[in-house]
């Protein structure tokens, strides 16, 4: 029993430390999405320009599910291990590659559609690795603590963004800006590779599933696995309500929560980004442990239960929530400390900044671009209270991510069986989290720029969070009147 | 309760299509207009958003009208 237990938790160790540097490979694209523009994508070029946007808002994330639907086949025709090592050797590969590309100065055109082609294979691989995990580990699981195992795999996508964002601030800590600017943003991109090496090195070592095992002894594999789950009616009914039922909903509570909570403070908020950063890291840090106790919470009373109730409480909390973050960071209803308001004229450049009684300052960075017009950056520093605040609301984000997020791919792999398992529970996971979830701050930061432009609005900081909270909506009243609540299933 | 999950399947496949139309006609067609940066948001809701809800979920509705998750 001793060694079955060991086994079980190399089992998890292993495939969560890959899942967890494949989540790693894919946040520093987006981490430092800023520095990889200045790089690969000059702003006086409209396609370079159009790329980027392209590059990094849509394209790792659409292109997930092609990846579910390309390795999930795999997966269910050769086995799971092979296939999450080819998907976890691509996101490596890829990764790397970004790191040694040459600037758009050196290789012009070439260095953004080099960089949006590895992007893609980023989310091609990230597409295929998460099935294989969740499914490896679930067919290794006891039926009765499958929600505890196999929600280890699901810390990995928080555990990832910190780490990304740790490295990323301890590069950028260990060297000067303009050595960061000019080199150093490489270093994330390249360490990656080390990572990859040892992750692959644990996961030589490890057996295929028993469950694939069996089946392809008996002879029961699938031989066409995309027919299967999706050309046939009894597994693609299950598909679509795996989708409109759960991942949907479960893909928005989470990149609200995680990502959206990131965009707002960044870019609506306009609070500085290394505090930004600290708050979402401790924040994460301190929320992660729920998606163990959820997991093992949905072994004793199930999983619908607690997805639907984490998707309900996030409905009626977004607004109140954010609303208040945006109130803890604003500044118009601070008092300005008398006689710190200062304007600094430099070249084309205007900086006004000011303090207020309560600690926090403001500084706008205004640069004329052209003669009729003129970029404004702004960013607020608040006072460590405040900080701790928007702690504390980002730990109730985080809350209702990990209640929706924790028990998932227990009940995905409950929902199918072994021979389609990989290819049928990837794709719905991939479109509710890639496409429905990864878009969201995308849109929603688009659909506040609009309101803001539109002016009409009393709260036009609010109007992003319309897109989760209607489409979490159709997904919990699906959830609530479609799926069975749980049985203890065995695989 | 099977009742219920049939009748809702046809406010599914409503959805589905009005979903798909406002995406269609109230979002991507004006950033078509607009062109430049515009375009990115333009084609996730004209080649993914758009038809991935309207046909998925049209598709959910039809078979939860024909019944086929009266049993699940």
């Amino acid at each position: 029993m001793q060694t079955k237990k060991q086994s079980l938790a190399y089992i998890i160790s292993a495939s969560s430390v890959g899942t967890l540097i494949e989540w790693y490979d894919f946040y520093i694209f987006g981490s430092l999405a800023t520095v990889l523009s200045t790089k690969f994508f000059p702003t006086d070029n409209p396609t370079a320009a159009f790329l980027n946007t392209l590059a990094t808002f849509a394209a790792g994330f659409v292109v997930r599910p092609f990846g579910a639907l390309v390795f999930g086949r795999l997966g269910d025709l050769i086995g799971r291990k092979y296939t999450f090592m080819v998907t976890l050797m691509l996101m490596g590969g890829a990764t790397f590659a970004i790191g040694l590309i040459p600037s758009y100065a050196t290789i012009g055109a070439w260095a953004p559609i080099l960089v949006l082609t590895l992007r893609l294979l980023q989310g091609l691989a990230l597409g295929g690795e998460y099935g294989g995990a969740a499914t490896y580990v679930a067919e290794h699981a006891p039926p009765e603590r499958r929600g505890f195992f196999t929600s280890w795999i699901q810390t990995t996508a928080t555990l990832g963004l910190v780490i990304s964002l740790a490295v990323i601030m301890l590069t950028r800590a260990s060297l000067s800006k303009e050595a960061f600017d000019d080199y150093g943003w490489r270093i994330p991109f390249l360490v990656s590779i080390i990572m990859v090496l040892v992750s692959l090195l644990i996961r030589k070592n490890m057996e295929e599933s028993p469950m694939f095992e069996q089946a392809k002894m008996e002879g029961k594999i699938s031989k066409n696995p995309l027919k299967e789950s999706f050309g046939n009616k009894l597994n693609l009914k299950y598909v679509l309500l795996a989708l409109f039922g759960a991942t949907m909903g479960q893909g928005l509570v989470w990149y609200t929560g995680q990502f959206y909570a990131q965009t707002f403070l960044l870019k609506i908020c306009n609070l500085d980004d290394i505090q930004t950063n600290m708050i979402l890291v401790i924040g994460l840090l301190l929320g992660t442990p729920l998606f163990v106790i959820f997991g093992a919470l949905s072994d004793k009373i199930g999983r619908k239960g607690i997805m639907m109730a984490g998707m309900i409480i996030a409905i009626f909390s977004y607004r109140p929530i954010f609303d208040q973050m945006y109130k803890t960071v604003d500044i118009t209803h601070k008092t300005v400390v008398p006689g710190s308001e200062k304007m600094i004229l430099s070249g084309k450049t205007t900086t006004v900044s000011k303090e207020f009684t309560d600690g926090s300052s403001y500084k706008n960075v205004i640069t004329e671009v052209s003669t009729d017009k003129t970029e404004s950056k702004i960013t607020i520093k608040i006072n460590k209270t405040d900080q701790w605040t928007l702690i504390g609301y980002v730990f109730c984000l985080i809350s209702f991510v990990t209640m929706a997020y924790g028990p998932i791919a227990a009940f995905l792999v409950e929902m199918f069986p072994t021979k389609i398992r990989y290819t049928s529970m990837s794709l719905p996971y991939h479109i509710g989290n890639g496409v429905f979830g990864g878009l969201m701050p995308a849109i929603a930061t688009f659909l506040v720029s609009n309101a803001n432009a539109a002016g009409t609005l009393e709260k036009p900081y609010l109007e992003g969070l319309n897109y989760p909270i209607a489409l979490i909506s159709v997904c919990v009243v699906i959830g609530i009147i479609y799926i069975k609540s749980d049985k203890k299933a065995s695989l | 309760m099977n009742l219920i999950k049939r009748i809702l399947g046809i406010v599914w496949i409503g959805l589905g299509i009005g979903a798909g139309i406002y995406l269609i006609y109230f979002q991507a067609v004006p950033l078509w207009a607009k062109g430049g940066n515009d375009l990115v948001p333009a084609i996730i809701y004209t080649f993914v958003l758009a038809p991935l809800i309207s046909i998925g979920m049209s598709l959910f509705g039809y078979y939860a009208f024909q019944g086929e998750f009266d049993k699940i």
